[in-house]
């Protein structure tokens, strides 16, 4: 289960980081701690919203789901059970998706790199690669009638 | 998952969260009245000529200088949700006097033609009027390959003169006072869209109605008897 505890404590850290860039774009927060301005720039491009929603609300979601997952993950209950990882691996394999596609536009159109964004692809990345470890590692499934873990 | 390692595991969720939780409360403290002073070079010393585009009165105790770009989402946003309640009770009340300047990013294709047209459409004292059916209109204009017709229908609805708009448009004597105030901008360190210029203080990012007004007080109180 380290795999799911480590998800959760990156998936707090994400949801951290979405949140703050999330409450900046609303405009409840003063200065954006960024240092070189860049992630004005991006957060205020026409990218900085999709569907008339801000990205970064997008992050708060996503994170919400991953933590959320992970913590159901590790409850005795669902612990021998394959759906979180099922879970977990879907979720951060969209998001990874959705982040890749942010980070060529910073990189190629926008043209500026926002360093909380560039945490969050981190993040998004690791979890990623922790679920696909936990996915990798899980057992064959059991024949039918059997718990699925 | 152990009992003990558990209950630790919990604990440290917890202790991140708490933590992270408030250092971004930490920061909405340093927005508004208590906005980063930031050490900005005097407005007036830059020595741009054009002063921008002013509402309000020349004696009101409160300049408050916006840079932004008419294809900026987050600068339509401020334009439509939050500038009314300004220009209602902060300007007409003669406590702010407004200033816009030109801040097109390189990031949007159509932003300069907008700010020519708005250029064009201020020669006919129609600025303010432009300002807002750019803004108001912008999730159409910016998908739009013809943007110029755009505007130059949005002049028409304002009632622009528009044989005088069409020549001003052609001739492109505003791009240069453009690029000068962009120029502005940047000695100033302005790096994004909107950004509020208010005393010695520089405030990225769109802030709201209660916001400005907290710092408006700040800087000039109302006198309680008045």
């Amino acid at each position: 289960m380290m795999h799911r505890m480590a998800i959760a404590v990156l998936s707090l850290l994400g949801l951290l980081v979405s949140l703050y860039l999330w409450l900046w774009k609303m405009g409840w927060l003063g200065d954006l701690a960024c240092g070189s301005g860049a992630c004005e720039t991006v957060q205020l491009s026409r990218f900085g919203e999709m569907l008339g929603v801000p990205v970064a609300f997008f992050g708060v979601g996503g994170y919400l789901g991953l933590l959320a997952t992970s913590l159901v993950g590790i409850q005795p209950t669902w612990q021998k059970r394959r759906s979180p990882t099922l879970w977990l691996l879907a979720l951060s394999a969209a998001g990874l998706a959705f982040t890749a596609y942010l980070t060529i536009l910073e990189a190629f159109v926008i043209r500026a790199w926002c360093r909380w964004c560039l945490v969050s692809a981190g993040l998004i990345a690791v979890i990623f690669a922790l679920s696909l470890a936990g996915f990798a590692r899980w057992p064959p499934l059991p024949p039918r009638g059997e718990p699925d873990g | 998952m152990a009992v003990g390692g558990g209950k630790s595991f919990y604990l440290a969720l917890i202790v991140i969260a708490v933590v992270g939780a408030g250092l971004i409360w930490s920061q909405r403290g340093s927005g508004g009245a208590g906005a980063t002073a930031v050490a900005i070079a005097d407005l007036d010393s830059i020595g741009s000529t054009f002063e921008g585009y002013v509402i309000g009165r020349s004696s009101a105790p409160v300049e408050v200088t916006e840079f932004a770009d008419f294809q900026c989402p987050a600068c339509a946003r401020h334009a439509i949700l939050t500038m009314p309640d300004v220009i209602q009770r902060l300007v007409r009340t003669g406590r702010v006097r407004w200033v816009f300047k030109d801040l097109p990013l390189n990031i949007h294709d159509k932003a300069r033609s907008a700010h020519l047209a708005a250029a064009c459409a201020a020669e006919q004292d129609l600025f303010w009027q432009m300002h807002d059916q750019l803004f108001y209109r912008q999730s159409r204009w910016t998908r739009d390959r013809r943007a110029e017709r755009r505007f130059r229908e949005y002049a028409e609805t304002i009632g622009a003169d528009l044989d005088r708009y069409d020549e001003c448009v052609r001739s492109g004597r505003y791009n240069s006072r453009i690029e000068a105030s962009v120029q502005e901008a940047i000695t100033l360190g302005v790096s994004s869209t909107p950004t509020f210029v208010i005393g010695n203080r520089m405030i990225p990012g769109v802030i709201p109605y209660d916001r400005f007004k907290q710092i408006v007080d700040s800087l000039a109180p109302v006198n309680p008897t008045e």
